[in-house]
């Protein structure tokens, strides 16, 4: 029987508990992943690793976390993600909320896309997939 | 020169795990140095231990074409104190393994009881750390450690 949301994410916030050493209370459907759980980039990996073994799902790489776009000058120009940019990254990132990001898309705003709501989507995705 | 702590491979199975011997001997200096009216190992040694031994079996899953360097220490449950003259086996086992690197699992015991669990983050740094550059040789996996596991797989008495 399918996973319900509710269950998706109790998973999702035992794995971040796990992973980044925070209380469960901490770990809201709008806590940003980097800025709020205090994930450092070996994190994101661990991350990875726990939720393809809690879900038995695979996570290719880029695919839950877009790589290598703040080098594209078409993306990122003066440390503010351009109109092209944030239709690149709403395709690549379906599972993100853009609505705040979108009103100050400043480079250093991309981390708050990361929530753990953002996580819940992408593995409720997955498993629809599968 | 880096530092070699596991005495010797006892099993090594390619891309699954890896046991590995550790003799304590009061000839180690840092025994002396924690406390030196009681000598026991520290715990982040008996860490490096199992680092070692699961570090080797995560770069050979790749042939040692990888810079594989500890990015993460997930859990480290103590259970005894380890003292000259014990003997550490070190269990290693590869939980999973991608191209950015590889998670591990295992345990360190002292004939049947356990003295830690311990569960590791492996980053392949190339392939992580984006816009860093490393030196071109591999300086994580030196003829040190690959000697280790060459002596596992011709393990025979050398007689005089």
């Amino acid at each position: 029987m399918a996973m319900t949301r509710d269950e998706i994410y109790k998973k999702v916030q035992a794995v971040l508990v796990d992973a980044l050493g925070v209380d469960e209370e901490e770990v809201t459907p709008n806590a940003v992943i980097r800025d709020d759980l205090g994930a450092e980039s070996i994190d994101f990996l661990d991350i990875m690793f726990r939720l393809e073994k809690a879900f038995g799902i695979k996570i290719p790489r880029g695919e839950m976390i877009p790589e290598n776009l703040a080098n594209n000058p078409e993306v990122v120009q003066n440390g503010v993600v351009t109109t092209k940019g944030i239709g690149e990254l709403k395709s690549r990132m379906p599972h993100s909320d853009f609505s705040e990001f979108e009103k100050d898309p400043k480079l250093d705003n991309m981390s708050k896309l990361f929530t753990v709501n953002a996580i819940v989507n992408y593995v409720e995705g997955k498993l629809k997939a599968a | 020169m880096r530092w070699l702590w596991i005495d010797k491979f006892t099993e090594f199975t390619s891309r699954t795990s890896a046991t590995t011997v550790k003799n304590v001997t009061m000839a180690e200096e840092h025994l002396h140095d924690l406390y030196p009216d009681f000598p026991i190992v520290p715990h982040s040694l008996i860490i490096e231990g199992m680092a070692q031994t699961a570090g080797i079996l995560v770069g050979e899953a790749r042939n040692f074409q990888e810079k594989v360097i500890l990015a993460k220490i997930g859990k480290a449950t103590f259970h005894r104190l380890v003292r000259p003259g014990d003997t550490l086996t070190l269990s290693a086992k590869i939980d999973q393994l991608s191209d950015q690197g590889a998670s591990t699992s295992g345990t360190v015991k002292i004939g049947d009881e356990l003295v830690a669990e311990i569960e590791l983050m492996f980053s392949h740094i190339d392939n992580n750390l984006a816009g860093l550059e490393f030196p071109e040789h591999n300086f994580v996996f030196t003829d040190q450690f690959t000697e280790l596991l060459k002596g596992y797989r011709t393990n025979t008495p050398v007689r005089i």
